[in-house]
């Protein structure tokens, strides 16, 4: 791993050759460095002019890019484009008192979305008038600047409401928080991501959380010697559960399994089906919330994955009670796996 | 010997102060490693600036923006390892805009020319192009090292390049970036007779890299130490590459569940077995609780645990602990909860660092861990001093009792989750919850504050917290008065990060003498306003011309402002 140390300080004595490479530095908008221009320190002094422009997005053409160019117009066209968006925006920034929303505004939208328009304080910017800013003088020369100011441009729809906040005097209950803020909880977005598409295993396989993504629900098999665990919510029907659990456990079958193939979604040839039936040693079945053994097909499968607690794949011996029964419901749409379970399409 | 030989052209003036060759200085200050007692070197004296120059390999940039390429090189010309960070850490959570700048590019240039012998660059939050990428591999014969931390712009194809031209790469480690994933063919460009590599991390690319040129890869390069692989690498697959590679350090394994024989379960426990260097340990996808077993053997030397990708539950995740009594670092989800929590405090004595993060990152939602998982550890813990944990719900009187257990903390970073959310028990704003660790600990450097916040918490900021550093701030405060009690109050603070507070201009504005000494200010989503920001560009230059003598830091402040449409 990076070992990234905390800041350090680089002291700059001397006077730099900036000025040279001014429109690097000038137009990295976000720095003070006054040492890196000495020479025109008395003008700067002068100058608090915002500047728009994005530090790494000057004229488009130039592929790589440290800070906003002076020459192309293409950063006015971009300024143009982000201005328009950020019109009301920034409007309504400027009219904004200091009065937080908290106490006046209660509810209000706050638009944290991700496209900018940056103001930054510099000397010269090439002449360009910039409509929104009064008294912006262009001077030449070349200021670092001091503060950058971004301003979203755009209400994007993405952009989500602010939770119903209480004013931070009043001891109420914290707001019902169900909306999203952007970047909240701060947590990296690679992280998000990651967790969005791998959700938690759920906590127990008796009280598996449909809905939350997954539903793991455990499967023992007579004779195994440890169990299993699979997500129900990655199956979509008894043939894909049927031939998971197979390939599970097929190390457990001893013998006289005859292939492992598995069946196609419309059930098995007839003479097959009949050698299945006939040879089939094991049983799946499923306890379900009233705790009860079921035998696994007779419901649809939603149904199923809503009150299957757990698997178990018994013994055909074991489940005499069952499988007869079981056989006889079954019409040609049947799939048997021989030396494995048993299950319905 | 009393004889100088004067690299830099002085004025001639009479050297009162150092007795000895620079070449002797020069080999005492290579002992100086860290970058802040670096500094502190180049300011005694001309001649120890210009030792310090020379001599220096390593330089750190904290804000690319700081400085230019040009002036780094002028001052600095034997330089071999550069790390620099860009964007604002809020970059991570989508605060900042796309585009917004940080290219490694123009540095690249600049190096190519200044520092053909360059042979590390490690990067943090900027922008890198594929195209930087194959320039920096044509550009740099003896490029060892990359490493790149939540950067964006490149693609799996960048790497390609890094790999298939960089004859002597030791360390290429790609974390949690934007990264395009185009595919895992990338791995594959590594030439047959390369070698040299002893850390490679790729954990953080999802796609399924050609297992054969990984096993191959891992079989020549002898010298490998770190490898942290991607979760398509199977459990079987890592076995393989385990005992090819016992000599390993560290571990990021891939993906922990699969349908494993007992045969290949037993291979892959001696395998582990064998592993007995590890400190430390990551990866563990999906973890399988099955399998963890066959890991307990090689946690006997771990110092650093991270489980922070892999759910686990709480009876396992206590089983796995005391296998680990060396623990030094833990990273983990939630979903251990409270009950795995406190299998840490029986288990792990000598923990110093513990980060709990959400299996659900959102707000409003349930599970986690709570207050009580957090008393549990600084219970059996006391030598813990560093802490980031995300939690639903926290109570003054927890946080109370945790800094009294440990009263070394660091850094202590606390998330509710839920905005503005009050004690749970008392229904009381969470001040004396920092106040108290502001108190207790006095060691502290680096804050983050969450829950209902008066501007009372910020009074005790200010008026405890002297050694803070870096502090962050979100959905807090009354006035503006909270922020400047931190800003009159804390004399070391360097960063500040705040969002969503009621702080405007007057906040703003009483920062004027404090920024000049600190590295960065964020505000963003404050009720800060352009006039403001007018005001406080104009006086800045002024209040350094009142000090003539005083070296300007670098110093970035932005300040984020955001459209409110009223109800």
């Amino acid at each position: 791993m990076s070992t990234l140390l905390e800041h350090d300080y680089i002291g700059l004595s001397e006077v730099s050759p900036a000025m040279e490479n001014s429109e690097k530095i000038s137009s990295s908008s976000s720095t003070v460095s006054s040492e890196l221009n000495d020479k025109s320190n008395t003008l700067n002094l002068k100058e608090t002019e915002l500047r728009l422009g994005l530090p790494g997005s000057e004229s488009p053409e130039r592929k790589f890019g440290g800070g906003v160019s002076e020459k192309s117009g293409c950063s006015l066209g971009v300024l143009k484009t982000l201005v328009s968006g950020a019109k009301r925006g920034f409007s309504d920034a400027i009219d904004v008192s200091g009065k937080w929303g908290f106490s006046g505004n209660a509810g209000s939208e706050v638009d944290l979305s991700k496209g900018a328009v940056l103001f930054s304080p510099r000397g010269g910017n090439g002449g360009k008038s910039l409509p929104v800013l009064e008294g912006a003088t262009q001077k030449p020369g070349t200021a670092a600047p001091v503060v950058q100011v971004v301003v979203p441009a755009s209400p994007k729809p993405v952009a989500e409401k602010k939770p119903q906040i209480s004013t931070a005097n009043d001891h109420g209950m914290a707001p019902a928080a169900k909306a999203q803020v952007v970047g909240w909880p701060p947590i990296r977005s690679f992280r998000k991501n990651t967790m969005a598409t791998n959700p938690a295993k759920t906590s127990d396989d008796t009280e598996g959380k449909s809905g939350s993504g997954c539903l793991y629900v455990k499967v023992s098999m007579d004779g195994a010697p440890y169990l299993r665990k699979v997500d129900l919510k990655t199956y979509s029907n008894y043939t894909e559960l049927s031939s998971a659990l197979e390939n599970m456990f097929s190390c457990f079958t001893i013998g006289q399994c005859a292939s492992h193939g598995v069946p196609g979604r419309d059930g098995l040839s007839e003479s097959r089906l009949m050698d299945l039936i006939h040879g089939s040693e094991y049983v799946l079945t499923y306890e379900d919330k009233d705790g009860d053994w079921m035998l696994v097909g007779d419901v649809p499968w939603e149904m199923f994955t809503d009150s299957c607690r757990r698997l178990r794949i018994m013994k055909g011996s074991d489940a005499i009670g069952l499988a007869p029964r079981a056989m006889e419901k079954w019409s040609g749409t049947v799939g048997v796996l021989h030396g494995t379970l048993i299950l319905s399409s | 010997m009393a004889s100088k030989k004067k690299r830099n052209s002085t004025e001639g003036k009479e050297n009162l102060v150092s007795p000895f060759p620079d070449e002797v200085l020069e080999c005492v200050l290579g002992f100086v490693m860290s970058h802040r007692d670096r500094s502190s070197v180049s300011l005694v004296c001309k001649d120890w600036y210009s030792a310090d120059r020379w001599s220096r390999t390593h330089v750190f940039i904290g804000n690319c923006y700081s400085v230019s390429p040009e002036i780094l090189v002028r001052r600095f010309p034997n330089i071999r390892s550069v790390t620099l960070k860009g964007k604002p850490r809020f970059s991570d959570f989508n605060l900042v805009p796309a585009n917004w700048g940080a290219d490694i590019q123009s540095w690249l240039e600049v190096f190519a020319s200044a520092y053909p012998h360059l042979e590390e660059l490690r990067l943090k939050r900027m922008t890198v192009t594929d195209e930087s990428l194959e320039f920096l591999a044509h550009s740099f014969p003896n490029f060892k090292a990359l490493a790149l931390v939540s950067c964006d712009g490149f693609s799996t194809d960048g790497l390609a390049t890094i790999a298939t031209y960089c004859k002597n790469l030791t360390e290429l480690d790609i974390l949690e970036n934007g990264i395009e994933d185009l595919g895992g063919g990338w791995l594959s460009c590594f030439p047959e007779n390369f070698s040299s590599l002893e850390i490679l991390n790729f954990a953080n690319l999802n796609s399924e890299v050609s297992f054969d040129a990984l096993e191959r890869l891992v079989t020549r390069c002898r010298s490998l130490k770190v490898l942290k692989a991607n979760k398509s690498v199977t459990l079987e697959q890592l076995q393989r590459l385990l005992s090819r590679a016992p000599q390993l350090v560290e571990l990021g394994s891939g993906s922990f569940s699969q349908d494993l024989t007992f045969q290949q379960y037993a291979e892959l426990k001696n395998a582990f077995n064998n592993c007995r260097n590890l400190h430390t340990l990551s990866g563990l996808w999906e973890a399988s609780s099955l399998y963890l077993p066959a890991l307990y053997p090689a946690c006997v030397n771990l110092t650093f645990l991270n489980l922070s990708y892999a759910s686990l539950q709480s009876a396992e995740f206590a089983k796995l602990l005391p296998n680990c009594p060396l623990l030094r670092r833990l990273w983990v989800l939630d979903t251990v909860e409270d009950k795995g929590l406190e299998a840490v405090g029986s288990s792990c004595p000598l923990l110093e660092e513990l980060r709990v993060f959400p299996a659900e990152p959102v707000v409003g939602g349930g599970g986690g861990v709570t207050e009580s998982g957090f008393v549990a550890v600084s219970r059996g813990c006391r030598k813990l001093h560093y802490t980031l944990y995300f939690c639903r719900q926290m109570t003054n009187a927890a946080v109370a009792t945790v800094v009294q257990n440990c009263p070394d903390f660091t850094h202590f970073r606390v998330c509710i989750m839920n905005p503005c959310q009050p004690d749970h028990l008392t229904n009381e704003p969470m001040d004396e919850a920092f106040g108290s660790v502001v108190k207790t600990c006095t060691k502290l450097r680096r804050l983050a504050v969450s829950g209902l916040l008066t501007d009372l918490s910020f009074e005790y900021i200010g008026r405890y917290a002297k050694n803070l550093e870096t502090l962050s701030v979100a959905f807090a405060g009354s006035s503006d008065r909270g922020m400047q009690c931190v800003l009159e109050g804390c004399p070391k603070l360097r960063k500040l990060e705040i969002r969503d507070c009621p702080f405007g201009n007057v906040a703003l504005l009483s920062g004027l003498e404090r920024y000049e000494s600190m590295r960065s200010l964020w505000m963003s989503a404050c009720t800060v306003t352009m006039n403001g920001c007018r005001l406080l560009a104009r006086e800045m230059p002024r209040a350094k011309k009142g000090c003539p003598s005083l070296r300007s830091h670098p110093l970035r402040i932005i300040i984020s402002m955001h459209g409110r449409l009223s109800r």
